[in-house]
């Protein structure tokens, strides 16, 4: 058997989605690029926020308002979505029909979804101990980085359900390949911010 | 609800102070007066311009044509044109508020005309609209115009994105345009430094304007440099090495890389004082752990890269009109290329020398100090590059040759200037002076602009089929050189005179004669302006003595020279094959130009889309929501925004085909007239006899 030839980094969909396959890989390059670009967001942010740790201004600080628990949680369920999703794909490449593909792209949107449902609870539970973002320089570095992640994530989620209303209209076709190609390495893309986020935010603030 | 609540709910803060008229009437003081006349001038011209071109599209019943051939259109040359009218008509604006600045100057010993208030928003706007909305979519349009047809594709990667991307552009510009008429605009210069522009100094609407504005057009950018750098990546024909490539390609790369990683910075800064002026954040502010220097380092990681974002494409240009107009191979080209790549990655080394004085240690600032002059270096090649594919070669003085060589002489001057400035304890003595005004613009106008120009004057042939007059070409090139240096170099002097920037009046009686002379250099740049529109009209009306049908007026050495004039939307009958560096020399010297391909094929274009110009729509809607906190407008033009994405995300006709039959007729009917042509030799380039046909140079000449 001889190998289909690469068209991008990242997993191909390979012969038997020939069309898709040549169309990826113009529209993954370009994906790969905007990543990048997207990057720099938030690698700024980072910086942004590693510059306001002591600019408290007499406010709260990671010690009063992170909370480990729950950040591990999100970490996991997160951690999970990505997987559901590389399961997604694999089922995108090799399985010929939507019904496994369907199931593990609602369940990596369902994990999301509970990613961004346990992310609000915290931002409520920080607010009422009196974190917000106009409280102190910090905070408002916090509240710039974090929930931007966030903002991704549920972009993703809308992206996710928007294909998923395309396979149904369209069915499996090319434009749904390669979106979902796309989309995949966003999720991937937003997880590794995630564990950036989860090192640099809060373990070095609990630490 | 009570009828004031609902006012309030609707209209947000927008009350009568908007209007530019209220304060004289208000207030009518002398200074009221004057300062509200000018700026109802401006707006009068701005709504009776906006009228006037509907009455006349009206008139001539081309709305039609206006949506299915232009604002609906995804094809990279008409969308280059769209950006390169936008940069023009900002252009045109922006130069008039030079001339103002410079008269309020002129005679600003002890007062002047016009209230510091008013001179703030003179150079806010001026800098924002030449940086935002007059280089950036010049530099845009040209690049997009050119770069597919010089690669030997068939259009952008992206076309949409591409058409977006112009949309975003027009949006901020429009929003610009409309703070005439609601005023006021921000005050706080083009990089809009807080704490003055944070919401305890500046509440008002005007550096919300300027957010917004900066905003649509940095994502505008960001993309655009996606498109172009993919594009450049995967859509060059079949043996377009990267080092085949024409050197205007190679800058159009270096700038989208730097646009890939420079926009950002710039989206984040503005987002985030965006946040601390509507939500209360504390990234800038004075109190509560806000930090000033944070914005700074993020305004210039963008705002140094972009200075190249600026220049790079115009040294493209440069290196194509030099070899053009020597009759000979660019020389160095690798030295050049290589240049180009120093440049664009010491760019982000550098950003501190905007801010020496502003509190580093002294090690940091030399560190800095010595990147800035390392870039003197590629650029001092890229010089002697150029002056050296000039020697020996036959030169023609043509209007971009005249533009070159004023760029050539002055920006050397210019570049002196910034290694002085590199120099941190000289950086002390004139910074925030007229100095760095006058270095900047010894930069960026013949830098940037001549660039630009000679790009217009050298391309313009191959985007309508006719060449521009010559007359009022010269004469523009003359008096934007003769008007930069009478504008300019005073400044220099004032600057070492200690006259700070941005200064409505003074009371140094030395400063003076030379606000006099750089008074009189503005209105030769007036005059320089008067006499493109004139050229442009004189050109219009002589376009049929000025056809050049065969599309290669200057005896071109690269692949666009070897299409009509204009060139079809498909550029090319087949894709081009590429064997060597200046594709279309080479072909012309082997008397292998304007072949029949041997079989002709459909050819799929993309389809227009109506995705650009609804999110030009929605995204001007829900800038000016924000500005004047009409959410409920925010609200519907997001949901329209997000709405026409993924509409546009379901249509899977994407697409068209042009018949082989439609190619073939075109194409043959042209290599008809490419036989029945006269050619013409070099030195007859700006006669009438000039059909696009060049004759073969003499034999033993340089090429």
């Amino acid at each position: 058997m001889t190998a289909t030839p690469s068209r991008h980094p990242g997993l191909n969909l390979g012969r038997a989605h020939q069309e898709a396959h040549d169309a990826c890989e113009v529209l993954v390059f370009g994906f790969w690029v905007f990543m990048m670009s997207d990057l720099i967001i938030f690698g700024l942010l980072f910086a942004n926020y590693v510059t306001q740790l002591d600019a408290l201004a007499g406010g709260p600080g990671p010690g009063e308002l992170f909370e480990m628990k729950s950040a591990f949680l999100e970490t996991l369920l997160l951690l999970t979505s990505s997987f559901t999703y590389g399961l997604a794909s694999y089922c995108l490449k090799y399985r010929h029909g939507r019904g496994w593909l369907t199931a593990w792209l609602g369940v990596t949107l369902l994990l999301g979804l509970a990613f961004i449902g346990f992310e609000l609870h915290d931002f409520h539970k920080m607010a009422g101990e009196g974190g917000v973002p106009s409280r102190s320089g910090f905070l408002s570095a916090f509240f710039a980085l974090v929930p931007l992640h966030g903002l991704h994530v549920a972009s993703a989620c809308l992206w996710m359900v928007v294909l998923m209303v395309q396979m149904c209209v369209h069915g499996l076709d090319t434009g749904v390949k390669t979106g979902l190609v796309r989309l995949g390495l966003l999720w991937h893309f937003l997880d590794i911010v995630w564990v950036g986020i989860f090192s640099l935010v809060y373990l070095g603030g609990l630490a | 609800m009570t009828l004031n609540h609902f006012l309030d709910l609707a209209l947000g803060r927008l009350d009568w102070h908007a209007l530019p008229f209220w304060e004289m009437i208000e207030q009518p003081t002398l200074s009221h007066i004057v300062n509200g006349s000018i700026v109802t001038a401006a707006a009068s011209l701005v709504v009776l311009g906006a009228l006037a071109t509907v009455v006349l599209i009206t008139r001539f019943g081309k709305w039609r044509v206006l949506w299915s051939d232009w604002l609906t259109s995804v094809d990279h040359k008409r969308i280059g044109i769209m950006f390169i009218v936008v940069a023009l008509v900002m252009l045109a604006r922006a130069i008039i508020e030079a001339v103002f600045m410079r008269a309020q100057q002129a005679v600003g010993l002890d007062g002047g005309f016009l209230s510091a208030e008013h001179f703030g928003e003179f150079f806010t706007t001026h800098g924002t609209i030449m940086v935002f909305f007059m280089a950036m979519p010049f530099l845009t349009g040209v690049i997009n115009y050119v770069m597919p047809l010089q690669i030997g594709a068939r259009d952008l990667s992206f076309p949409v994105m591409n058409s977006v991307s112009l949309g975003l552009t027009a949006a901020g510009a429009a929003l610009i345009m409309v703070s005439l008429v609601l005023t006021p605009f921000s005050t706080g210069g083009w990089s809009g430094y807080p704490p003055f522009t944070e919401a305890s100094f500046n509440p008002g609407a005007g550096v919300d304007y300027w957010i917004w504005a900066v905003t649509l057009s940095s994502l505008g950018s960001t993309m655009t440099g996606i498109n172009f750098a993919v594009t450049i990546y995967k859509e060059r024909a079949p043996g377009m090495h990267l080092f085949r490539m024409p050197l205007f390609c190679w800058t159009a790369l270096c700038t989208s890389i730097l646009m890939i990683f420079a926009m950002p910075p710039l989206t984040v800064a503005t987002a985030m004082l965006a946040l601390d002026r509507y939500l209360d954040f504390h990234f800038f502010t004075q109190d509560l752990g806000g930090d000033m220097m944070n914005y700074v380092n993020l305004f210039w990681l963008f705002g140094h890269p972009e200075v190249y974002i600026l220049i790079l494409p115009a040294f493209g240009v440069f290196s194509e009109v030099f070899s053009t107009f020597s009759g000979k191979r660019l020389y160095g080209y690798k030295g050049l290329v290589i240049a180009t790549m120093c440049i664009a990655v010491l760019s982000f080394t550098v950003w501190l020398h905007h801010f020496f004085t502003m509190g580093q240690s002294p090690s940091i600032n030399a560190a800095f100090g010595i990147a800035t002059m390392l870039i003197g270096v590629p650029t001092g090649v890229k010089i002697y590059d150029w002056m050296l594919t000039m020697y020996r070669g036959r030169v023609r003085l043509t209007i971009p040759m005249v533009y070159a060589l004023g760029f050539l002489i002055l920006f050397v001057l210019g570049g002196m200037t910034g290694i002085l400035l590199a120099n941190p304890s000289i950086d002390y003595q004139v910074h925030n002076t007229l100095f760095l005004v006058a270095h900047f613009h010894n930069m960026l106008v013949p830098g940037l602009l001549f660039g630009m120009l000679a790009g217009y004057q050298m391309w313009f042939p191959k985007a309508f089929g006719f060449r521009l007059e010559t007359r009022w070409g010269y004469r523009a090139a003359y008096a934007w050189i003769a008007g930069f240096i009478l504008a300019f170099f005073p400044l220099y002097a004032l600057g070492l005179l200690g006259m700070p920037r941005r200064a409505v009046g003074f009371i140094e009686p030395a400063y003076l004669p030379w606000t006099i002379i750089a008074g009189i250099g503005a209105l030769v740049v007036l005059f320089a302006l008067f006499s493109l529109v004139m050229q442009f009209w004189l050109s219009l009306r002589h376009r049929h003595e000025n056809r050049v049908p065969v599309g290669d007026p200057w005896d071109g050495r690269s692949l666009e020279w070897a299409t009509p004039a204009p060139v079809p939307e498909y550029n090319f009958p087949v894709t081009p094959e590429v064997s060597s560096r200046d594709a279309f020399m080479r072909e012309k010297d082997l008397g292998q130009a304007y072949q029949r391909p041997a079989e002709y094929r459909d050819i799929t274009m993309p389809a227009n889309s109506a995705l650009g110009p609804i999110l030009t729509v929605t995204g001007f809607l829900m800038a000016f929501g924000l500005v004047w906190y009409l959410w409920w407008l925010v609200l519907l033009a997001g949901v329209a925004s997000v709405g026409a994405l993924i509409a546009r995300s379901f249509v899977r006709r994407t697409t068209k085909v042009i018949s082989a039959e439609e190619v073939r007729e075109t194409h043959e009917a042209w290599l008809r007239q490419v036989d029945e042509t006269q050619a013409v030799k070099r030195d007859k380039e700006q006669d009438t006899s000039n059909r696009g046909r060049p004759a073969a140079p003499v034999s033993g000449a340089v090429q």
